[in-house]
């Protein structure tokens, strides 16, 4: 006997199959304002950094000398620094430099992060706890501090940065997708997955691995944004990325013996931070809400 | 009509979500009598609990909103006293029994804290009294007087329960709303539970509203039943009534829908198609797409009608005109099942 | 609940051993030499050897650890290669500062944050909750440092009602701490009032909280008897981690305010290779964050009657089963 249940099913099941959890999320995500700003806003920023040659009016090493520390204008819409570095071209081409930074560490965290998570999430027991503990001592030695000794051991440049920043954040990711994994691990369809013999490997990383990567990717673009000042914060203080390279944090950081006299060369890259922070995180959120409606009103 | 402790009027309940509005409740009435149990019977989601939450009014709002009715508990309207006065009702004249009892107490607070709170709120007891109160009513409801100082989290989900139960009798309420006490039960300790229940009812001549979607809990416990579909009364009479003589199609279905064990008949005969989806409920009779002897009739408004004394049914098959235009359709019910249900599919998705 | 505390104890001794092994081996593998930095560019190999030897750094690595983690016992770090002093007696005036800093910013951080975030969840969808939700989400976007030049910006040069470096000068001494403790607490604080304010909402539609509400509690009753004390609960969880956050900021802000405490001492260290700094700075800092992790985790477990119970049950297992879960 057919009744309506079974027929507005069977119509929709080949509709169904594509609809995974993660375009559901992104269907959601569309509808959220503030998410949708925030992905505006960051392509644009993304964008211009990605096409500097093109936009930016001056080469971001060019000096000119008769601009030292001058303010807006029309020749250099954010003035210049105190050698006479065109502000907005050093700012399109650091962008390149901080944007890299917080994406490659968000992404080497995440996948070292899901791929001990998950082995340490499966095996669980012993294993855990053992992992835990390495965790708990790494974790002791707060992760600014661990960065800057690092990067102080390794010396200044883009790859000792993202290694420093993803050595002191990685025990936060295993911890983070190990809890996830533990979660999966008391699902029945793991233990159907056990039952029908399935190899260890392809339990991990086929049947535990597709259902953590989701909120692993949500989570860690709301990291993305902490990274970046995190990477900023280090160049700041003298370690990470060094002068000559523009750099967001670094051009903070050489602004500031100029500070009382022209601010201007410390607020332009400052707030240029503070809007691709903000853009990220108003996105991670709208992912966040967007996986776990329940969170939202 | 003394004996009407509690009487709910034309209740009008809405949800609004996301810029939808639904409607969990839609003009019920009820009457519960001093000392006697109403059973409120109905699929999930059909209004029971809401209707629960409104007597006490503890709904949330937003998104919940009560648009219209009235609630007399003895002669007063509790939907216009103000929350000072209510606060006074809650817990002490009308108590609530939740549905969840692994969710239902407080995870930080000890069981004793948590029964003594509600008796210390409603009397005017030192704290030593209100202790030894506490402990009276964990010993009624059979748990040791050690676990006073326990935390929820060491008791069995059946003991959680009892603690439940205990907390809402600490101040002899006069009625009881128990939101499917039994649901979350192992089958034994259910019928422990409602036994318990019963004895402390008789004892204290407590109304209550017993809310379940189970049928044999209904008959061994109620004397007044109420049959809910979509937030309306579509049947409602003494025990006898809907058990004996059952007439709503909706209620035939509930009944169709149980095993028998002396039935030889080898399937069960359930209900067909889901509930309505709330937000667009059909218009007329909300059990027409689902009903197996729907007919032109069933589209306008259903009315309650008296088909015995005490006995409501909201069917038009009742009416004069309708009962014959019922009697046909039931002649050829078989042939037409598909055909039908798939039209009333098609209207609800037109409307 | 004594011997949790003991075990806790003794783990954190675990811990600040391994970070000492961590940090040396950390150091070790950093380029440059220390004996070439104190002698400037003009010294001779020979030279070089003998202050190589003179400062024991001709040793093989395990003897230098073994000595390195003994005399930690016993905070003795060594004497800083630049200066001659010994990193202990620089802790001694340096230390209070950063404490008072990192202290100072946890507790605003608490006091505030969490009250604002329970307002904010008690008022939800209300133009005071969105003003809370959209500060904290610009407080939490806004790096340390930058917070900081702004404030300098703004506070002192500007308005030049703030001293806008340092830690004593012709302003009343509390001045020089409020633009650095600010700094530090802003984001911590946004922090606490989001997570505050989503756990508060989550709690908001417990069933407890309706059962409780059903036993006709006042509402005060209702939010800070039950909703409160476990929608804390993983906010109070978190706040371990924030810790290592603020006291990870301190250096940075101790930079950007030319703030002498022990943040500005390690940084100076890394700069000029001073290995006794640079360590001595990191353990202290680290046991610091320990020992407040360790109260954070007894407050949690005396918030959470469940994790009590754990240790409780643990306790009477390990101490013998004849006494029984009780107490």
């Amino acid at each position: 006997m057919a009744n309506a249940a079974t027929v507005t099913k069977a119509s929709s099941v080949p509709k169904r199959k594509k609809d995974t959890q993660l375009r559901q999320i992104m269907r959601r995500l569309v509808k959220s304002k503030t998410a949708m700003l925030g992905l505006i806003v960051l392509l644009i920023i993304i964008l211009a950094c990605v096409f500097a040659p093109l936009i930016a009016p001056y080469d971001p090493n060019y000096m000119d000398y008769s601009a030292l520390n001058a303010g807006s204008s029309f020749a250099h819409i954010m003035g210049c620094d105190n050698l006479g570095r065109d502000i907005f071209s050093r700012i399109l081409y650091g962008g390149r430099m901080s944007l890299m930074l917080g994406f490659t560490v968000a992404i080497v965290g995440m996948v070292f992060g899901v791929f001990f998570g998950c082995i340490v999430g499966y095996y669980g027991g012993q294993v855990d706890n053992i992992a835990m503990r390495i965790c708990d001592v790494w974790m002791a030695i707060p992760g600014t501090l661990l960065a800057i000794v690092i990067s102080s051991a390794l010396g200044s440049g883009f790859g000792y940065t993202v290694l420093a920043l993803s050595v002191s954040g990685l025990p936060g990711s295993v911890r983070g997708t190990r809890a996830m994994a533990l979660k999966e691990r008391e699902m029945e369809y793991l233990e159907a997955a056990k039952a029908m013999n399935c190899s260890k490997m392809k339990i991990m990383f086929k049947h535990m691995m597709p259902n953590i990567i989701a909120p692993t990717i949500v989570g860690t673009t709301g990291q993305i944004g902490g990274t970046m000042m995190s990477a900023a914060g280090l160049s700041y203080i003298g370690l990470g990325i060094q002068p000559p390279t523009a750099e967001w944090g670094a051009m903070c950081s050489s602004a500031r013996e100029y500070l009382t006299k022209y601010p201007h060369e410390m607020l332009w890259p400052g707030f240029v931070i503070l809007l691709t922070v903000l853009a990220i995180n108003l996105l991670g959120d709208g992912l966040r809400d967007a996986m776990d409606p329940r969170l939202k009103d | 009509m003394s004996e009407e402790f509690l009487q709910i009027k034309d209740l009008v309940v809405e949800y609004s979500s996301g810029g939808q509005i639904v409607q969990a409740v839609n003009g019920v009435d009820l009457t519960v009598k001093k000392g006697k149990t109403l059973g409120l019977v109905g699929e999930t989601g059909a209004g029971k609990t809401t209707i629960a939450k409104s007597i006490l009014r503890i709904l949330p709002t937003p998104p919940a909103k009560i648009q219209k009715g009235e609630i007399f508990l003895d002669g007063q309207d509790l939907l216009k006293l103000p929350e000072k006065e209510m606060m006074k009702v809650r817990g002490n004249k009308i108590a609530m029994i939740f549905q969840d009892p692994m969710t239902a107490l407080n995870p930080t607070m000890t069981v004793g804290d948590q029964i003594s709170e509600v008796v210390l709120q409603h009397n005017n007891y030192t704290k030593q009294q209100a202790q030894e109160r506490t402990i009276e009513m964990l010993e009624l409801v059979g748990i040791a007087s050690v676990r006073y100082m326990d935390y929820p989290h060491q008791f069995s989900g059946g003991m959680k329960q009892r603690v439940v139960i205990a907390m809402a009798l600490a101040c002899n309420p006069e009625l009881i709303l128990a939101d499917e006490p039994t649901t979350a039960l192992d089958v034994t300790i259910q019928a422990q539970v409602l036994d318990m229940m019963r004895e402390l009812r008789e004892k204290f001549n407590t109304s209550m509203i017993l809310i379940t979607h189970d049928l044999g809990v209904v008959a061994e416990t109620c004397d007044d039943v109420a049959v809910i579909y979509a937030g309306e009364i579509v049947e409602y009479g003494t025990r006898e009534h809907i058990f004996r003589n059952p007439r709503h199609p909706y209620t035939l279905g509930l009944f169709g829908s149980l095993p028998k064990l002396d039935d030889d008949s080898k399937r069960l005969s359930p209900i067909h198609g889901l509930p309505p989806d709330p937000t667009n409920l059909p218009d007329g009779c909300k059990f027409g797409p689902r009903c197996p002897e729907c007919t032109s009739e069933c589209s306008k408004d259903q009315i309650m009608l008296e088909i015995e004394p005490g006995h409501f049914v909201r069917c038009c098959k009742f009416t004069a005109g309708g009962a014959q235009t019922a009697a046909k359709t039931k002649n050829t019910q078989p042939a037409s099942d598909i055909g039908r249900v798939n039209a009333g599919q098609g209207k609800r998705g037109g409307v | 609940m004594w011997r949790y505390i003991v075990k806790r104890l003794l783990w954190l001794i675990v811990i600040m051993a391994c970070v000492g092994v961590i940090i040396f081996t950390i150091m070790w593998f950093v380029p440059g030499d220390p004996a070439q930095i104190i002698l400037g560019s003009g010294a001779t190999n020979e030279d070089i050897a003998r202050v190589r030897e003179q400062l024991g750094l001709d040793r093989p690595y395990m003897v230098q650890l073994g000595e390195f983690l003994i005399n930690a016992c016993r905070l003795d770090f060594g004497e800083s290669y630049v200066y001659g002093i010994p990193v202990i007696q620089e802790f001694a005036t340096r230390l209070p500062r950063t404490l008072g800093l990192g202290l100072i910013s946890m507790f605003l951080n608490i006091i505030i944050g969490i009250p604002l975030g329970v307002n904010a969840a008690i008022h939800r969808n209300t133009i005071w909750d969105q003003g809370v939700l959209v500060l904290a989400m610009v407080f939490i976007s806004v790096p340390q440092f930058f917070l900081g030049l702004l404030m300098v910006v703004l506070f002192s040069v500007q308005l030049g009602w703030l001293p806008p470096f340092g830690i004593s000068g012709s302003y009343p001494t509390w001045m020089y701490w409020i633009m650095p403790v600010l700094a530090n607490s802003l984001s911590g604080m946004a922090m606490n009032a989001r997570q505050t304010r989503s756990a508060a909402l989550e709690m908001i539609r417990a069933d407890f909280v309706t059962t409780a509400r059903a036993k006709g509690l006042p509402e005060r009753t209702v939010i800070y008897k039950h909703m409160l004390p476990n929608a804390l609960i993983p906010v109070v969880n978190s706040l371990g981690m924030q810790l290592s956050m603020v006291v990870g900021g301190t250096v940075v802000i101790e930079t950007v305010f030319s703030f002498p405490g022990i943040g500005q001492y390690l940084l100076t260290g890394v700069n000029s290779r001073d290995y006794p700094v640079v360590r001595g700075s990191v353990m202290i800092l680290a046991l610091f964050s320990a020992v407040i992790t360790l109260l954070v985790d007894l407050v949690y477990a005396y918030l959470d009657p469940r994790i009590k119970a754990q240790y409780v049950n643990y306790a009477a297992k390990k101490g013998g089963a004849k006494k029984g879960g009780k107490k």
